[in-house]
């Protein structure tokens, strides 16, 4: 037991010397808002950061922030903050405050009490070539602020002459021309992009599960650690994003690994039962994520590369550059990991260990090697997934989550436990929840992930290349 | 550093409002988990639509409030249903991963621009619950000295509480029943349940809609408490601290929900209390917490507690080992 708690330690320890590297390296980077790369909806406007969402039950005792306002940071199109911009606020044609954006672009303004708000700009004191991205975008009606909120403002900015084209990661639809087989074209290409993430995400949840039947619920962490590592390492460090994304790959590896050695192989020692184990992956993912949390903040930032590039018209499609490199580098890793199954040696003892642990194991595989190896293949492809999928939309401590629900939904409609399985499933979770947007608000698209994923328990639950065994 | 003002924090948090909701939600997922055996990771599913049903006839239609709980209540058994009939039949491990993707769907639902015209989409709904402050029997402040509560917080309290007990009365007499040794059978070995001729799915169904209704009960208590409702306070961590409560207490045993969460919350005041005042007073620097990263630290420290809890003392405070292992089969 002794040995087991001095494990663990050496695994927080490994989490909170990140933390203090992480907290060293000073001026985070940029402070963005909820990103345009995110599936922007059509008002211009969203609430930046809902406050702490589950626990304001218990908010009665001690209220933090009293005073309502509003704020927001103001940034050109090639996301350069814009300074000196005067920002008016006024109710019922009444003006409540004004203020100007500071150097980095950000403003705050003091409200007298919650309400419903107009915020607006002088669209002449622009830089030249900058114009709102909307007409009469300048001009925001309808803010509404609840009691005690902090609540957040966007202005969208475009280049002039850029209009509606500026490449965005979600809802392309409107940009890409109005006729229903380019939209479809084009959200198909943004859901294989999405779906790619997932799957290469996905392989090691299901390989892990293979090897171990462990359903590893802190998996996700591991894609939120990649993403904040790097961005730690990239944009409020010294390193470019490609070499701070091989950073993060090393650390979501090194992670995994070491959990595996101080938490998970000393329970299979005692042959805890997978249930326990499950509880326990439950209360990793909790210490992880808010650890994360705490080091990183809960606002949504981006790496500050890559970010804005013009698109490429490829006639029935538009692409950036970098979603096309993001996908297709998803795909390469799929492919080597593919090969690495069925040609290396390790790769070969995976699947036997997948198929029958017992007999790989009469047979002279050394199992817990494979499992180790297991841990560090899906720890790695978890965190250069958080990379991915923190340059299409955006970097934040509930990301991994949101994606480990997806990253289920993909894993058993491809079949639990097979690694082509987790990416055939995944690739058709991220068509799913893109091509849902043609027909539903944009907002309910990982629903109708999670629903394909219920409906595939209901008719098929051993998934698409599942083995056929019992389950209920 | 005020211990007094920490400890009475502490009591107010161990007995307070929030304490008896959750301890009744916990006897919910008792029953599931403790007695059946199911995998539910999606209790905050039926609480969502426990506070929703209440909430929403009341401010839409002008129900009174009372109507408001039953269509609560019928909305937890409606979903119990929906959920039940294709995940049932799973596996343990499935029907966790199918429970907690189902309360994140109802979550996505409930706030989608869909449903505003009923539930107010991201806003939430406000000022719904007056019929039942109008019941209010306390007129002034339980004053003890070194901890108060106002009448508000003290009728949610008696009627929380009262809940809880009356629950867990039911869930004792139910579970020395004969239908209780079969849900208990069906946790232990579900074959040797079916060969002896029961209905194992039945009653695995029953069991989550027993389960279900008290968890939407705690739900409308939610609402009635704060007064306000917003799709984002049902997130998947509240059912995590329900199955800390539960573990913590001893799953499988009839107070031990209602202990748990005493318990618990007492714990999670202190805590919060202790680093406020250390923060405050400038016992921990400004460079390694703000008093804004307490709420992270509570829930990371939750999570430290149900994995050192799982590893160390599965059984909790008052579990017996033997009555419940943790097995899939």
């Amino acid at each position: 037991m002794l040995a087991r708690l001095v494990g663990l330690l050496a695994a927080l320890t490994i989490a909170l010397s990140w933390g203090a590297v992480a907290v060293a390296a000073p001026g985070a980077g940029p402070v963005t808002g909820a990103g345009d790369t995110a599936p922007v909806t059509t008002a211009s406007m969203l609430p930046l950061q809902q406050t702490e969402a589950p626990d304001d039950a218990e908010e009665t005792q001690q209220p933090e922030e009293p005073a309502e306002l509003l704020r927001g940071t103001l940034r050109g199109p090639d996301r350069q903050p814009l300074s000196g911009l005067t920002i008016t606020v006024t109710r019922d044609g009444e003006e409540v405050g004004s203020t100007v954006t500071d150097d980095q672009g950000q403003w705050e303004v003091g409200l007298p009490g919650p309400g419903t708000y107009a915020v607006g700009y002088d669209p002449a004191e622009l830089p030249e070539g900058v114009v709102p991205r909307e007409e009469g975008g300048e001009q925001l009606q309808g803010v509404v602020v609840r009691p005690g909120a902090a609540q957040g403002v966007i202005f969208q900015l475009a280049g002039d002459g850029e209009g509606e084209g500026v490449p965005g990661g979600g809802s392309g639809a409107g940009a890409a021309g109005p006729t229903l087989l380019s939209k479809v074209a084009q959200l198909l290409v943004e859901g294989i992009k999405f779906g790619a993430i997932i799957a290469i995400t996905s392989v090691g949840l299901s390989l892990v599960f293979g090897t171990t039947r462990l359903i590893n619920f802190a998996h996700g962490e591991f894609v939120t650690i990649g993403a904040v590592v790097a961005f730690f390492a990239s944009t409020g460090g010294p390193l470019p994003l490609v070499l701070g994304a091989v950073v993060a790959i090393a650390f979501a590896a090194a992670l995994a690994g070491g959990l595996e050695l101080s938490v998970w192989r000393p329970m299979r020692r005692r042959s805890t039962g997978l249930i326990q184990m499950f509880i326990v992956a439950i209360g990793l993912s909790l210490v992880l994520r808010h650890l994360v949390l705490v080091v990183f903040g809960s606002r949504r930032r981006q790496y500050d590369e890559f970010t804005l590039q013009p698109a490429w018209d490829l006639g029935l499609v538009r692409i950036t550059p970098r979603d096309l490199v993001i996908t297709v580098l998803a795909f390469l890793v799929m492919v080597l990991v593919a090969v690495m199954l069925q040609r290396t040696r390790t790769g070969k003892a995976m699947r036997a260990v997948n198929d029958n642990q017992d007999l790989a194991r009469a047979s002279g595989i050394d199992v817990e090697r494979v499992v180790m190896v297991v841990w560090l293949v899906g720890g790695g492809l978890a965190g250069l997934g958080g990379v991915l999928y923190g340059l299409t939309q955006a970097i934040y401590p509930e990301m991994g989550f949101t994606l480990l629900l997806l990253m289920f939904a993909g894993v058993i409609l491809g079949g639990i436990g097979s690694a082509y399985g987790a990416m055939i499933g995944s690739l058709a979770i991220g068509v799913i929840s893109q091509l849902s947007t043609l027909w539903f608000p944009a907002s309910l698209q990982f629903m109708w992930a999670l629903l394909a994923m219920i409906l595939v328990l209901l008719f098929r639950p051993q998934g698409i290349l599942g083995r056929r065994e019992r389950i209920g | 550093m005020d211990l007094l003002a920490i400890l009475s924090n502490s009591v107010r948090g161990a007995f307070g409002p929030e304490a008896a909701i959750y301890a009744l939600a916990a006897i919910g997922l008792n029953i599931h988990f403790g007695y059946t055996g199911l995998l539910n990771f999606g209790q905050v599913g039926f609480m969502l639509v426990g506070a929703y049903g209440t909430a929403v006839p009341v401010v839409a239609w002008g129900w009174p409030l009372w109507a408001g709980v039953l269509v609560g209540v019928l909305c937890a058994v409606l979903l119990a249903l929906l959920l039940g009939f294709p995940t049932l039949r799973l596996r343990g491990d499935y029907l966790a991963i199918a429970t907690i993707a189902a309360a994140e769907v109802l979550r996505y639902l409930y706030r989608s621009s869909w449903a505003e015209p009923l539930t107010g989409g991201v806003f939430g709904l406000k000022q719904f619950a007056g019929g039942f402050y109008a019941f209010n029997p306390y007129s002034g402040p339980l004053d003890l000295g070194w901890l108060t509560f106002s009448p508000r917080a003290l009728w949610v309290m008696t009627v929380g509480w009262g809940a809880a007990f009356l629950a867990a009365g039911l869930v004792a007499l139910l579970i020395h029943s004969p239908w209780g040794r079969v849900l208990r059978s069906v946790r232990e070995d579900e074959q040797a349940a079916r060969s002896l001729g029961k209905n194992v799915f039945a009653y695995k169904m029953q069991s989550l809609v027993l389960g279900g209704v008290m968890g939407a009960l705690a739900g409308a208590l939610i609402g009635i408490n704060s007064q306000a409702l917003n799709p984002d306070s049902f997130m998947p961590i509240i059912t995590f601290y329900l199955w800390t409560i539960m573990i913590l207490g001893g799953a499988s045993r009839v107070l031990a929900p209602i202990v748990g969460s005493v318990v618990f919350w007492f714990l999670l005041t202190f805590l919060d209390s202790a680093l406020r005042q250390a923060i405050g007073t400038g016992l921990v620097p400004a460079s390694v917490l703000v008093a804004s990263d307490i709420g992270a630290v509570r829930f990371a420290a939750v999570g430290l507690g149900l994995m050192l809890l799982m590893m160390f003392r599965p059984a909790g405070l008052m579990g017996d080992q033997k009555e419940l292992r943790l097995d899939v089969r």
